[in-house]
């Protein structure tokens, strides 16, 4: 087997991956990074993300409504220590973004525009048009270029980390071209593999957004926290999940019922201004509206479509120039995927899969408990998103974190010695044998295909916008006979070159046990907090419930989930204040 | 057309640890009006031989992973519908042309890749601005000269297109000479002179015959053909006035 020695390990190249990359190549040139992906990285989901990236720029913001915006958005869930470095931080690096090349927006006088997102006192959402994602991830990735210490390896699957004396040292990657493994050791291993909403039948995510980082890490004995916490976007198009941004109502969109009633207005996020009010009505954060979606729903008065139950999103009165200027690829997207023009007509939506607030136990360093090991982006649990993200404030975590990450990881690999080859060789023969197994075909009876559907629909069922004890324990029953069918799963693709049948078996893998920790964190949490809702216990319970899940892998068993406390500086948790009652 | 109820499609198969040349093969698919070619792909895919090779993720024509050629046409197949193929017989997907293919639908980019790098496509400047110092002032109208060219999603569908580059496989091509064009049309940049190395050599923007067969294909409006043409005449003028005024070419240039 291939050994490539090298100072930095990373794995993942969307935003947070290039970013950490760049990090260690500007901390140390002499230090070599490997920067491994499943796809090249302008592939990575970070170019799916529309609506912009949140740092306090402005004169009439400050860093203190930037951190009390967030800490309510989190329901205190998030860590405070954490929210205020990252509040600090994050214009910094949209700056830094901004000198690297990134076609932000622009207001009349030259200077970068920002507009309002949900749950925010203040617009403060830099963005590029409504491909803010795009340009952050291309700006990243052809800045990347210029690093010659940075050397990729594009399109390599990675399965596994591999350890030695309770650190990480490496992974097993397998290059997708010709099937063959390689392992890549070093002295720091960076996680930094995205999302896992591909759990989830229908969702905003593409289809590399499987969890594997979170998988490996799991596996190699680090916990997953805050699984439970499952973000549905209030917009999505029906049918496809294509997203319609926020930023769709940053720029002053309306949701109404088939009544054309703003019913948001029920639902405390009231008065229905004809004009947007920040932290109110169609600016309030993702879980209260995608939950008023649903209580909608129960009163019957969404909208029948052909694609089952939708509201509308009316953007007509913005005027086709407004539009066009802020919202081009909204106005694209509708057209060729639900026939609307967006000019002339109301959008269907409905709520759909978007975000994983969960991830890997990480904190203000962007370590975690494994030495060696660190994380950042959506695969990374730090947690400054609690159990709500606001919308815009992950583009500006995954800058954060991954230059924290990168910087660490460096500082790291410049004190320890290199890592042995043997021990990990021998690891990693281990691992590759499952792969041989698959491609061989010596074994399994179960389709990948009928699995994934299987897993999407209980965790659909289950674990929803609302759950409940029964739907959970369900979820959990059938995640768990799922993980045993998955010991036999089989493939039938022989071949060796770029074997998707392969990745796509491996992939499943991984989501089974992510699902399995998400369903049984949020069976365990009897509040309700966030994202999280039960209807069976719909309070929020500070005393027995302000506290991070831990989930830990517990081999075919289902995983132990544990509580560790949140850190709580300087805003005791309060009521979440939404509508006129904010402002 | 509301009562079809199957679609055929014909996919090019091959596998070079076991086929000597690519071969076609045929699928019937559940037709549905709101479906996609890559719909179809993954119905066969989870339904039908889950060895059939392609490349996608985004499903909303952002991330650039699926392009292919569908019925002679170079596709992004998450946003060809197959409504648009009804009643011409059987569609036929192959994978992007100029590339050496991987196997079945997926090609070989890294060649791109190596072009992509080869322009520089970083802003270049003298001097770094300290972040402290806040961000660069950029007027709308001059984020407007250069942001279509931004649009780039390096589907290659331009590649598959260009006859140039299947007469001449080293030529840079459009994607990458259009990026090129977006980085020196930068107020923040000043690294003109430098990307004009690679761009104004053998394989570079001469070697575009202006087809434009490039910006016909492009599913993001970037015109590279356009950004072509702009740096021939700007390449034009820098090498007139480097001749005729000594020493002007090794000044620092910046833009106004
Ligand atoms: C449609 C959409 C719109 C969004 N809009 C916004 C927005 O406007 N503002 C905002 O703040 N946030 C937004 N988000 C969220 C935000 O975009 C994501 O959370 C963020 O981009 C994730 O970045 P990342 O770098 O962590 O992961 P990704 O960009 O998903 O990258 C993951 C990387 O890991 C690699 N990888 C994964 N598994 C493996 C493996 N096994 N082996 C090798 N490599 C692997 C992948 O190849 C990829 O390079 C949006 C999300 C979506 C889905
Ligand atoms: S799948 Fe991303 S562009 Fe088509």
């Amino acid at each position: 087997m291939d050994v490539l020695q090298t100072d930095v390990v990373i794995v993942g190249a969307g935003g947070a991956g290039l970013r950490a990359a760049i990090a260690v190549a500007e901390a140390d040139p002499a230090l070599s990074v490997t920067l491994i992906s499943k796809v090249y990285p302008m592939r990575s989901h970070t170019v799916a993300a529309e609506g912009g990236a949140a740092g306090v720029i402005k004169e009439n913001d400050s860093l203190e409504n930037h951190f009390n915006d967030t800490i309510g958005g989190s329901d205190w869930l998030a860590d405070q220590d954490a929210v205020e470095f990252f509040v600090e931080q994050a214009p910094k690096e949209l700056t830094r973004l901004e000198h690297w090349g990134c076609p932000w927006s622009r207001d009349p006088d030259g200077r970068v525009a920002v507009r309002p997102f949900g749950g925010m006192k203040i617009e403060r959402t830099w963005f590029a048009a409504d491909k803010s994602g795009f340009h952050i991830l291309h700006t990243l990735f052809q800045t990347s270029m210029k690093y010659p210490s940075i050397k990729r390896l594009d399109e390599y699957y990675t399965t596994d980390l591999l350890l030695e004396d309770g650190r990480a040292v490496g992974v097993l990657s397998h290059e997708m071209r010709s099937g063959k493994p390689v392992v890549v050791l070093g002295k720091a291993v960076i996680l930094c593999t995205g999302g896992a909403g591909r759990v989830f039948p229908f969702t905003t995510n593409g289809a590399i957004k499987t969890g594997d980082g979170m998988a490996m890490a799991y596996r190699a004995g680090v916990p997953l926290q805050d699984m439970e916490f499952v973000q549905y976007h209030p917009t999505g198009l029906p049918g496809t999940g294509i997203l319609i941004s926020e930023a769709a109502r940053g720029e002053g969109g309306i949701l109404v019922n088939k009544d054309g009633y703003r019913y948001l207005q029920d639902y405390g996020m009231g008065p229905a201004d004809p004009w947007p009010r920040k932290k109110a009505m169609e600016l309030g954060p993702r879980d209260r509206l995608s939950q008023s979606f649903w209580q909608e729903q129960q009163k019957g008065r969404t909208i029948q479509s052909k694609w089952g139950d939708v509201v509308h999103l009316d953007l007509r009165h913005l005027g086709e120039k407004k539009i066009n200027e802020r919202l081009p690829f909204i106005r694209d997207l509708a057209k060729s995927y639900v026939g609307v023009d967006v000019v002339t007509a109301p959008i269907p939506v409905r709520p759909v899969i978007h975000y994983t607030m969960g991830g890997i136990a990480s904190d203000i360093t962007a370590g975690t408990p494994l030495p060696g090991l660190f994380c950042a982006g959506e695969t990374a649990c730090v947690s400054i998103n609690g159990a709500n993200r606001l919308g815009s404030n992950s583009l500006a975590e995954l800058l954060v974190f991954g230059k924290v990450a990168g910087e660490a990881a460096a500082r790291l690999a410049r004190s320890v010695p290199a890592p042995s080859e043997a021990s990990a060789l021998a690891q990693a023969k281990a691992h590759r044998a499952r792969a041989e197994a698959l491609v061989d075909g010596s074994r399994g009876t179960e389709a990948v295909a009928t699995i994934r559907r299987d897993m999407m629909a209980t965790m659909e069922s289950g674990c929803g916008i609302y759950r409940t004890q029964e739907g959970l324990e369900q979820t959990c029953t059938t995640l768990r006979d799922l993980r045993r069918r998955y010991r036999d799963v089989k493939i039938s693709d022989r071949s060796w070159v770029f074997n998707t049948d392969l990745t796509q078996a491996l992939e499943l893998g991984a989501m089974l046990e992510i699902a399995e920790t998400m369903a049984l964190s949020a069976l365990l949490r009897t509040e309700s907090r966030g994202a999280h809702q039960r209807l069976d216990h719909p309070q929020r319970d500070d005393a027995g419930f302000l506290t991070h899940s831990m989930a830990w892998r517990q081999g075919d068993e289902p995983p132990r989930i544990d509580y560790k406390p949140v850190t709580i500086t300087k805003s005791q948790p309060a009521a979440r204040v939404y509508g006129g009652a904010a402002s | 057309m509301s009562n079809t109820t199957t679609v055929t499609l014909e996919v090019l198969r091959y596998d070079p640890e076991r086929d000597q040349e690519p071969r076609f093969q045929s699928f019937e698919v559940p037709y549905d009006e709101d479906w996609v070619v890559l719909d179809a792909l993954n119905w066969i895919k989870d339904n039908a031989d889950s060895s059939l090779t392609y490349r996608w993720s985004c499903h909303m024509a952002v991330c650039g992973s699926c392009g292919m050629v569908v019925n002679g046409e170079e596709k992004l197949t998450c946003k060809a519908f197959l409504r648009d193929y009804l009643g011409r017989g059987p569609i036929r997907v192959e994978p992007l042309r100029n590339f050496p293919i991987e196997r079945d639908l997926v090609v070989d980019m890294e060649g791109f890749m190596a072009k992509l790098e080869s322009v520089k496509p970083w802003i270049i400047r003298e001097e770094e601005k300290p972040v402290e110092d806040g961000e660069y002032i950029q007027l709308p109208k001059q984020l407007k000269r250069f942001k279509h060219h931004t649009l780039c999603i390096n589907c290659l569908l331009c590649y598959s297109a260009c006859p140039q580059v299947g007469l001449n496989p080293g030529f840079i091509g459009p994607a990458a000479l259009a990026l090129a064009h977006r980085y020196n049309l930068d107020s923040r940049d000043q690294g003109r002179h430098e990307r004009q190395e690679v761009t104004g050599s053998a394989d570079g923007v001469w070697e575009c015959t202006f087809v434009s067969a490039c910006s016909e294909v492009c599913p993001k409006h970037v015109e590279p053909g356009g950004a072509i043409q702009e740096q021939k005449i700007a390449n034009s003028v820098d090498w007139f006035l480097d001749h005729l005024i000594p020493g002007r070419s090794n000044a620092g240039r910046t833009k106004e």
